[in-house]
């Protein structure tokens, strides 16, 4: 449990990141995180994995391979979610200046580590 | 989806559409129905609520024995369908809701827009009105008035 704090927390220590939680793919819920006041981690966490769901049968019925990284960018902000093993997904949540690059080499990272 | 009150719809059909439960029955905490969606026939209706208040009820004495105050929710997760039971507190008392959800959403999403149609069922309630006093004669009036707002017969 500890390295995955550690985990999340060198992910939410870069620049813009709001906050960075591993979430239960299937069942959209919280198993850790690391989040500033004002991130609802449980919404953030169940919409998250709903779209990551509907993203993955979206591919499959294109013929795709499943998607290694999902990007939601908003006027304000970012959603970032990168599926890891074991029904898990490394999720992230940034305002609109984060350091994306970083953000997404750190989390993809972070999934392979769950591995 | 069909409501005793219709202050309770708006909230509910939000529920619904959002989290795309499949089977909900909204009830008192002594079993009443106070709206359900879903439900074809009024007899799964009184089994599943008489049911649902009997598990509220035992969880909440396991929850006394272990000195907790209540549990939030209860989830059982099953192959295909999943089942959420929750008791929460509205201007019109202790209330309990069943919900049964498929495949195509995840019990953090039912959580997520249950919390939310809490507090618009809190904030949609209006100011009871005095019931008058439960007269025998009035009973199978009543109780047939309920079961064609909760089943159209």
């Amino acid at each position: 449990m500890t390295d995955i704090v550690v985990t999340l927390d060198r992910v939410s220590a870069i620049r813009g990141v709001r906050g960075a939680m591993l979430v239960s793919a299937s069942d959209g819920l919280v198993i850790a995180d690391s989040l500033m006041d004002g991130v609802d981690g449980q919404a953030v966490a169940a919409l998250a994995s709903s779209l990551m769901g509907r993203l993955r049968r979206t591919t499959q019925a294109a013929g795709m391979p499943a998607p290694e990284i999902m990007h939601l960018k908003a006027e304000r902000g970012s959603l970032l979610a990168v599926p890891a093993a074991d029904d898990v997904l490394v999720v992230a949540v940034t305002t609109a200046d984060a350091n994306l690059g970083l953000a997404r080499l750190e989390m993809l990272e972070a999934a392979r580590a769950l591995v | 989806m069909r409501t005793l009150e219709p202050w309770v719809g708006p909230p509910l059909d939000s529920f619904l559409s959002e989290s795309s439960a499949r089977l909900v029955l909204l009830m008192t905490s002594a079993g009443q129905v106070v709206a359900q969606h879903g439900f074809a026939r009024s007899l799964d209706v009184m089994a599943a609520s008489a049911l649902g208040a009997g598990i509220v009820a035992s969880t909440a004495e396991v929850a006394r024995l272990m000195g907790e105050p209540d549990f939030g929710a209860l989830v059982h997760q099953g192959g295909g369908h999943g089942l959420f039971i929750s008791a929460f507190d509205t201007p019109r008392g202790r209330w309990i809701a069943l919900v049964v959800f498929g495949e195509d959403t995840t019990v953090g999403l039912v959580q997520l827009f249950f919390g939310r149609m809490c507090a618009e069922l809190a904030a949609a309630a209006p100011a009871e009105t005095p019931r008058g006093p439960v007269l025998a004669e009035n009973f199978e009036h009543d109780l047939n008035a309920s079961l064609h707002a909760l089943f159209g017969r």
